[in-house]
């Protein structure tokens, strides 16, 4: 059992050798390794074509001029039909495509067509883009202009054949082809859409909430977190049921309790509002979702209530893990509770603590549907992550989106810098 | 102000605030009575009783004298509406009142005597007193939204326009309290809404465990190059905000024509949710016993053949409680599903409800909608919150 191949990552910290293995990369060692990354790879490579893939197109699209709308394809365009019904042999009608192009600002190059083209049925004459061969129409267009439009028209004769068979030319679809830019791949680079999101007088307050929710959210449910940790770390009948029903708020979908806060503190039909009233607490119901800075507050509450339980588990856990010696030590020295708190508990729940703020820090930063839902970024509570979808779905314009998203993107890699210095530290990770 | 005669009083007065605003919450939504609290005289029976807490042992006298304090102090009206409105509802109040009155504080402030405390008792009492008012305020604060919720759905709208606080059911409507509940699956196709939701909840489980199960065993048991570094990169990406991802996987699947298909999303959950699996379990590996594995080497099995016949078998707790958190992180999604699905035939049901919050939609059927996205989780994790909260906690707390 010798223990080779140093593996010293930034903790510094190695897993324990579960199998004997030879000293250097010896050939079972190799195979360990080969395993390792075959056990790995669907994993990796499912990763980085969700998320490295996409983290990566975020910065390309940041650095495009695009909308919405910019979206939808450019394409050639077709809808084909026969006029004039033949119904005899010899009988003359037309074969007639419409041809378009879909786009009004973006030519098509090279545009190309191929149909099923019916036994029996015989061109008078045959436009010269185009030529049938072995039961195939295919034509060539060439370019089209933006916003092309051209009514191709075929004249044919009818043979037995063509009757016989019952072939409905519109069966077949024409097969459109054409090479059409799309923004998204120029190779065009700007700085408009940082230019936009920085320049605007927004930016400063959309950073200010994004800090405020953060911090406060975060401080706030690590808190009342460990408040609720605090009463229930005594065992008593019913703790479960208790403890079960403290983590309601965050096993429920945050559609519905995002929904029911909104009914419950309603100005109009709200019972909470209706509550203060009666208790004569307040002359008038409160908009608490629709006035600054009012909503911020809420959206804040919403988040400390929603996420008190995850950390009340966590702090819990690490409680209920601390050796009760050295409280019934502390206890024959005539340590009152508040200094049992402070000198024993909290040094222990250190490790805890930390961690889970950064870890609050980080999923707070990045929050989105809690916000969006209870107040839809409006009234003074768009974070980060609500302007990302207004800029890149209530404007419109994808590229400001993705500028904002790399913004964040920033930001997430300054924090998981700290996370990992203290994580190391903290926890051993 | 270490005195046993102040620090009753104080502490009675306080417990005595709680326990009418709970009260009064609780009369209100059962009853829909026009109750409220007189500050003023809760203050001063709460002095009282925390007096009476102090000297008097005996429950039934101790629960008697609180019920004189109550009803002489408040002039007989202690909600302050008549007695004779709702006698039977406001005599139980009434009864609840004096009993949460006397009998918590005789446990917060029995045991001090009516002189100087020391530091000792002193914060005794206070511990004791703030760890009651704890239990009361967490079961309010998570209570009465969920309450809220489930009454909101069952009752007409006019009703709750009428009185907001009237949480009273209906007995006398019958099966008619469904209505909203029979409606969202009539009219708003809610069975299709809770069948796709289940459908792609259990497909991301089945995926993410496949995926994660091997990777997370290579990551805990095996070692290779890049070990450390790949444990890390786990948690980096769990750290990644899906609205980053969001825009571009928007831009890509209105591309490929993905956007508006459930196969989609099926792509996409699995992979949010492969990192956390990772994380979990390969902490639960670490944490089984390497000779058992061992054993299993020398008996000749090879490597996948303990993985399958010794590894999973003992981690069957690991793997529920890991199913368990990815179904309900794929049950709960609701951006993705919100960005990505347009057409109303292939809605999950968190996009489901996230329809119904318009003006035109009674806000019942908003609420029976909730209730139907929340039920089932809260039944499967009610069933298993043993297995939920050590898989949550498993994977980074150590010790």
């Amino acid at each position: 059992m010798s223990m080779s191949e140093p593996q010293a990552g930034p903790s510094g910290r190695r897993t324990r050798d579960p199998v004997s293995t030879p000293p250097s990369a010896g050939p079972l060692a190799k195979r360990e390794a080969r395993l390792a990354w075959g056990l790995l790879l669907p994993t990796l490579i499912s990763v980085a074509l969700v998320i490295i893939l996409p983290l990566l197109a975020i910065f390309w699209i940041s650095a495009k001029p695009i909308n919405l709308g910019d979206l939808r394809p450019t394409t050639p365009d077709v809808y084909e039909r026969l006029k004039g019904k033949p119904k005899a042999t010899g009988d003359a009608s037309i074969v007639e495509f419409r041809l378009k192009n879909s786009s009004r600002e973006k030519p098509i190059a090279n545009v190309t067509m191929v149909d099923d083209w019916p036994d029996g049925l015989v061109p008078v004459e045959l436009d010269e883009r185009c030529a049938i061969a072995a039961g195939r129409l295919s034509c060539n267009f060439g370019d089209w202009k933006p916003g092309y439009r051209e009514k191709l028209q075929i004249e044919v004769i009818a043979e037995q054949a063509f009757l016989d068979s019952g072939i409905n030319i519109r069966d077949s679809v024409p097969v459109m082809e054409g090479d059409a830019s799309s923004d998204l791949f120029s190779l065009e680079f700007t700085f408009e859409n940082f230019r936009a999101v920085f320049d605007s007088s927004e930016f400063v307050e959309v950073l200010w909430v994004t800090t405020f929710y953060t911090v406060v959210g975060t401080v706030g449910a690590l808190i009342v977190g460990m408040m609720a940790a605090l009463i229930l770390n005594k065992s008593f009948q019913g703790q479960g049921i208790l403890r079960g029903l403290f983590l309601f708020p965050y096993v429920a979908p945050v559609i519905a309790v995002a929904f029911t806060w909104v009914t419950l503190l309603d100005p109009f039909s709200g019972s909470f509002n209706a509550l203060l009233v009666q208790m004569e607490l307040i002359s008038a119901p409160i908009n608490f979702f629709g006035d600054r800075p009012l909503a911020l507050i809420s959206v804040t509450i919403f988040e400390i209530w929603r996420y008190f339980p995850l950390s009340f588990l966590f702090i819990l856990a690490r409680m209920q893990s601390i050796d009760t010696d050295m409280y019934e030590a502390a206890d024959m020295d005539g340590a009152s509770p508040f200094q049992k708190f402070y000198y024993l508990s909290l040094p222990q729940l250190m490790g805890i603590l930390s961690v889970l703020f950064l870890l609050r820090f980080i999923w707070t930063f990045n929050k989105f549907d809690d916000i969006f839902l209870l107040t839809g970024g409006n009234a003074g509570t768009r974070t980060l992550t609500v302007n990302v979808y207004e800029q890149a779905f209530a404007i419109s314009n994808i590229g400001a989106g993705a500028a904002v998203a790399v913004v964040i993107f920033a930001c997430l890699l300054a924090f998981s810098f700290f996370f990992f210095r203290f994580m190391s530290r903290e926890e051993g990770l | 102000m270490k005195h046993g005669l102040f620090v009753a009083p104080v502490l009675g007065a306080l417990w005595s605030l709680t326990i009418i605003v709970c009260l009064t919450i609780l009369l209100a939504f059962s009853t829909g009575l026009p109750v409220r609290p007189i500050w003023l005289v809760s203050l001063l029976q709460g002095v009282a009783i925390g007096g009476i807490a102090l000297y008097v042992g005996h429950r039934l006298l101790g629960v008697g004298l609180a019920l004189i304090v109550i009803l002489a102090t408040s002039l007989m009206q202690p909600f302050a509406i008549p007695l004779d409105q709702s006698p039977v509802a406001q005599g139980l109040g009434l009864l609840v009142l004096a009993a949460g009155l006397y009998l918590p504080l005789r446990v917060m402030l029995g045991h001090l005597p009516a002189a100087a405390l020391n530091r000792h008792q002193f914060e005794d009492a206070i511990v004791r007193f703030l760890t009651g008012f704890g239990y009361v305020f967490f079961t309010a604060v998570v209570i009465v939204p969920f309450y809220v919720m489930v009454m909101t759905s069952l009752k007409g709208q006019q009703a709750l326009l009428l009185n907001p606080l009237d949480f009273s059911i209906e007995w006398d409507k019958g099966w008619d309290l469904f209505r909203s509940y029979s409606e969202l699956f009539t009219d708003y196709n809610f069975a299709s809404y809770l069948f796709t939701s289940i459908l792609i909840s259990i497909m991301t489980v089945l995926v993410t465990l496949l995926f994660s199960v091997p990777g997370a065993y290579a990551v805990a048991r095996l070692r290779f190059r890049g070990q450390a570094m790949m444990s890390r990169s786990i948690l980096l990406i769990y750290m990644v905000p899906m609205i980053v991802l969001a825009l571009p996987i928007y831009v890509g699947f209105s591309m490929f024509g993905l956007r508006n298909s459930l196969f989609g999303l099926l792509l996409i959950y699995p992979v949010t949710t492969i990192p956390v699996a990772l994380y979990m379990l390969q902490g639960y590996f670490r944490g089984l016993p390497a000779e058992v594995e061992e054993a299993g080497l020398m008996d000749g099995l090879s490597r996948l053949g303990v993985i399958l016949k010794i590894t999973l078998p003992l981690s069957l707790p690991a793997l529920a409680s890991v199913s368990l958190y990815v179904f309900m992180i794929a049950w709960n999604e609701f951006l993705l599903a919100f960005m990505l699905l347009d057409d109303p035939s292939k809605f999950t049901l968190t996009r489901g409800v996230s329809m119904l919050n318009s003006s035109e939609v009674p806000r019942q059927h908003l609420m029976a909608g909730a209730v139907i996205a929340t039920l089932p989780i809260m039944v499967l994790f009610l069933g298993l919150e043993r297995f939920m909260t050590k898989g949550l906690t498993a994977g980074s707390v150590k010790g």
